[in-house]
Order: C-alpha cells, then structure tokens, then sequence
C-alpha cells in the first residue's frame, strides 16, 4: 500500500468552497441591502407592497447573520478543515472509504440542513433567538451534520500517519466542541405540542414550534452565553486555525514562536468562555457576573494578541513578501484587524463605555471590523490558495487579486468608520438631557442625524460585495487557468498576470 | 452564605486555580523546551511546511509501532 502514489483528495474541500462562495454572496447581498434599507426605507418595499412581508428589514436581517455565520463562514471552516486536516495529518481521504463517505454526506445533509434554514427564516418561522432562529427539527439536522462533521475529524485523525496534532487541528477540534457544547445548552426546548397550557389544552400551535426550556434572566444569560462564543468558536477559534497553516505555509516561513501558539490556544480556551456577561451590562443578571464578564473581555486581549503578534512577526525579515503578494497582505491585514478588533471589544466591556457604546451602531461597527477585516479576509485568503493546489492550476489574476484587497479595505474602512461616529453620536444623544433631567433629544432626532452615516456604511457595503464578486469571479476562472507542476505549489502561490 | 455567594466564591477560586495552571504551562513550556518524546516544540511549525503526502512526518505513528 505505502508503494502506491498516493494524493490528498480535495473531493469534500471542493464542495465546500462552492457553498463558501455562493453562501457569501447571498449574505453579503442581504447585508448590503440592510444596510440600504436602514438609510433609505424605501427599499423595505423593493419588491412592492406584496411581497414587503419578505423583503422588510427584519425578515432579512436574520437571513443575513445566519447566511454569513452558519453559511459563509462555517463553509469556509469544512472546506478548510478538509483541506488542511488531511495535509497536516498527512493522510489522505482516498484512503479511507469511510471517511469519504462521511465527508460527503457532511456536505449534503449540510446543504438539506441550509435549504431549511432559508425556507423557514423567510417564512417568519424562527424562535426569536439571535443566531438560535432555527426550529427544532432544523436543530435535529444541524446537530446530525455536527457529529458527521466530528466523525471527520476524529476519523482522519484516527488514521494519521503524523502523531502530533498541528497547532491548527487542536484549533479544529476546539471548534468542534465548542460549537457542540453551546449549541445543545442554548437550544434546549420543548416542542409546544407536548407542552400543556395552565388551562390544560394541549397541542398548542404548529407542530414546528417550540419554547425555550429557559426564561427570564436565565434566558438571557445562557443566550449570550451562547452568543458571545458562537463569535469565539465560530468567528475566532477556526479562523486562527487557518491562519496558523496558511500564512506560513504561502510565506514558507516557520511560525514565529510555536510555544507561543500553544499557550495562547490555552488562554483563549479558558478566558473566552467567561465574558460573553458584557452582553448584559446594566441588566438583571447578578452585578458580580458582570464585572467578571467585564475583566475577562479585557484579559481576552492577551491570548488573542498573542495569536496575531505571533503571526505577524512570523513574517520578521520577510516583509517584501507582503508587498509582492496580495493573498499574503489579505492575511496580514487579517490578522491586524483581529488585533485592532480584539482590542476594541474589550474597550467596549469596560463599564462606563458600554453605557454609551451599548444598543447603538457602533456595536454594529465592531462586528462588521472583526468578520469582514478578520473572518472574510481570513477565509478569501484561504480559498485563493487552496485553489491552485485543488485544480492544479494557477490563481487567474493577481491584479485582480490585489484590486479586489483595495477596494475591500477601502470598504472595511468606511463601514467601521461610519458605525463609530454613527454609534457614539447616537449614544450621547440618547443619555443627553438638560438641568432638570429632561432628555435633550427623541428617537427620531438621532435618527435624521445618523442618515449620512447609514449611506456611508452601505456605500462601504457594497465596495466589499464588489470585491467578494471579484473574488467569486477570480476563482472561478482558477478551474480553467494555465495548469501548473507539482513544484510551483511548494509554498507561494503561482499567479496569472 | 446562600448558594449564589457560594457559587461566586467557588467561580473566584477557580478562576485563581486556573490562572496558576496556565502560568504553570508557561513556565513549563519555556524552561523545558521539548516535550516529553524529546522534540523541540518548534520543530513542530515543519508540520505545515513540509506537509507533502511523502514528507517525512515529524513524528510518525509508524516510528512508534516499530519501538513498541
Ligand atoms: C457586504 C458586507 C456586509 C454588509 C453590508 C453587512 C451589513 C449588516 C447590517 C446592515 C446589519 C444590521 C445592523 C443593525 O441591525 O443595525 C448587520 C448585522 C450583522 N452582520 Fe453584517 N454585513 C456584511 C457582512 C457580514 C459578514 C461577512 C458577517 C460575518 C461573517 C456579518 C455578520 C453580522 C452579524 C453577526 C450581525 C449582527 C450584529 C449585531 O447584532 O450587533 N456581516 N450586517
């Protein structure tokens, strides 16, 4: 057996970067679209009075999170894990009926599980929990390609001919189960069919429906519990997996400081899952769970630094490669946005700056700094090199490529830009208030303010659409481009003019 | 002391317990500098680099086998 030429097969990888791509773009469209909609709201009604039940701002905006959470990004994640699993492993798919068996019953039944999803979130079914919408029998299904997913991962792992496990699997495999973790205690519900009313009826309302097992603070408190690390396991902890192969293996450069990436996977682990109680400042849950999500969200900057620093000094003495390559300035951009948003956060943890920053855009501005600098760029870049070494053949275009990275970041920019002014204007003018305690300004009053800001934001929107287009179209035009030898994929990537 | 203050006191203590344990890593991680196979952590950064399917793996399962 160990005679036969053997190769890694990037059937399942391949797959994923399909849906990665095109789950992108809706997402991103629906983002832009919101975005529109909350500065011009007329665009509600896009398609006309008929269909505004479907196209209103809060239709969609669950159809956005969720298409770029559980669609673009956790995409990303399966093809990368694909990709990367087998390479660091050094094991291939091809060996194992199995695995290639899970592998693509991952894909589809993921694929059944996003149909699902869509259908039902534009039909108005949802459980009204922020990235939980998802009725139960959606959360059966999600659960199913969950533990394929882990049948994956804990396959390939199981026949590996490499002992270790690369720093980038124990990033894998931490998303696993923490998503696993959090998934299951944030959705426990009861179907209302089995529920009984206090007047004893049974069988209230579709057999879809269901209630939290939760209320209340507790509610909230488990929600954000859930929400917070739906951003650490879902938007951090992979995307530094990915980081941590792809960066230096385009750079050839070892990482900086391996020790490092240890202990800092450690820190992260243990602090993150402490401070999603920033979500509740100044709410009913106890003042000491408070002030200790408050002092965690600030701690978090010192293993997430400890990430990023590490790979930016991984290109010490290498920084021309940043200037020649636009797929290396994608990571490293990446990875400063990662620390310029892992330190924003926790500013925004601190008590005093949530009484301003809570509620308002600038909270907005923060997310949109860390996915669409961090998470976006992370997973384009990941893709545009994976490309050549799946088709064998070279990137379609590198100025393409670097077109694409300045029109994105001059996007990035006007969108966090915007929300920043836009979130602080909005939060002084809301606590705002004359010598007898009268507030100085109603709603509508921010509102006719924020209106510039709002088309900032979606003119900022739309550049990064454009570029992820670009992206889309770059990669397309890979399949069909010069194919390469074996000995251009060593480590940077081949690129067409 | 009703079991909320409890629950906090306990939280606390874990939390200083845990702290220790990482500073312990830490140390660890930097005073010894290899593991317990012997092998210089960085030497693991190759795992990425050299991840052809005919590379020589770090350490391999194989190795392993044969010693046993
Ligand atoms: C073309 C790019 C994008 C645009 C124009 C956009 C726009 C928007 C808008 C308008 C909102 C609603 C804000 C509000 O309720 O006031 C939103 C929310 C959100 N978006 Fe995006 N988005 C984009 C890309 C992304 C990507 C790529 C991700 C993740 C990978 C993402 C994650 C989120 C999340 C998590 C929220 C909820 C934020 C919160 O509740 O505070 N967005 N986005």
């Amino acid at each position: 057996m160990e005679n036969r030429p053997l190769e890694y097969d990037y059937t399942v990888a391949k797959m994923f970067m399909l849906t990665t791509i095109i789950l992108g773009i809706v997402g991103m469209l629906i983002g832009v679209i919101l975005a529109f909609q909350l500065a011009f709201p007329e665009v509600n009604l896009i398609l006309g009075e008929g269909l505004a039940e479907y196209t209103n701002f809060s239709r969609l905006r669950p159809l956005h999170t969720d298409a770029v959470i559980f669609g673009f990004t956790f995409s990303g994640i399966f093809s990368t894990w694909y990709y990367v699993g087998q390479r660091v492993l050094k094991v291939s798919m091809a060996e194992s009926g199995f695995l290639m068996f899970i592998g693509k019953l991952h894909f589809w039944l993921y694929l059944v599980g996003v149909a699902a999803v869509v259908v039902s979130l534009f039909m108005g079914i949802t459980t009204s929990k922020e990235y939980a919408e998802f009725e139960w029998p959606i959360d059966i299904a999600i659960v199913v390609v969950w533990v394929l997913f882990g049948l994956s991962i804990f396959g390939l792992i199981g026949i590996r001919r490499e002992k270790s496990l690369y720093i980038s699997i124990w990033y894998y495999i931490a998303t696993f189960l923490g998503i696993a973790m959090l998934y299951l205690f944030n959705n426990m519900e009861i179907p209302t069919m089995l529920a009984q009313s206090a007047a004893g009826e049974s069988g209230i309302g579709a057999w879809y429906h269901s209630v939290s097992m939760y209320a209340g603070t507790n509610d909230a408190l488990v929600q954000w519990w859930y929400g917070h690390n739906a951003v650490a396991f879902g938007f951090t902890v992979p995307i530094v997996a990915m980081i941590y192969y792809f960066l230096p293996k385009e750079s050839g450069q070892a990482i900086y400081s391996y020790k490092l990436s240890l202990l800092s996977f450690w820190g992260l682990m243990f602090v993150y899952l402490w401070a999603g109680g920033h979500h509740l400042l100044y709410s009913t849950v106890p003042d000491w769970m408070q002030t200790m999500g408050s002092i965690f969200s600030v701690i978090l900057i010192l293993p997430s630094w400890g990430s990023a620093i590490n790979m930016l000094l991984t290109m010490k003495g290498e920084w021309q490669q940043v200037a020649a390559s636009p797929l290396i300035k994608f990571m490293v951009l990446g990875s400063t946005f990662y620390m310029f948003s892992t330190l924003e956060g926790p500013i925004q943890a601190i008590k005093s700056v949530n009484a301003i920053a809570h509620f308002t855009d600038w909270i907005v501005g923060h997310v949109h700094d860390g996915v669409l600098g961090w998470v976006g760029f992370m997973i384009m870049a990941a893709l545009f090199h994976m490309a050549p070494r799946v088709f064998k053949r070279e990137i379609y275009s590198k100025s393409l490529m670097a077109t694409q990275f300045w029109i994105q970041t001059l996007g990035v920019v006007l969108y966090f830009t915007s929300m920043w002014i836009a979130g602080i204007t909005q939060g002084m003018m809301w606590r705002a208030h004359d010598e007898f305690g009268n507030l100085a300004y109603s709603f509508i009053d921010t509102v006719t303010v924020l209106h510039p800001y709002y088309t900032i934001r979606g003119v900022g929107g739309l550049l990064y659409l454009v570029g992820f287009l670009m992206f889309a179209y770059n990669i397309y035009k890979t399949m069909s481009a010069r194919p390469v030898e074996e000995s251009e994929l060593q480590n940077a990537s081949p690129m067409g003019a | 002391m009703d079991i909320a203050e409890l629950q906090a006191y306990g939280y606390f203590a874990l939390t200083g317990f845990m702290v220790l344990v990482l500073y312990g890593y830490i140390y660890h991680l930097y005073s010894k500098k290899k593991d317990a196979d012997g092998h210089d952590y960085e030497d693991y950064s190759n795992m990425a680099l050299n991840d052809d399917i005919d590379d020589a793996p770090v350490t391999s399962m194989s190795d392993d086998k044969e010693k046993k």
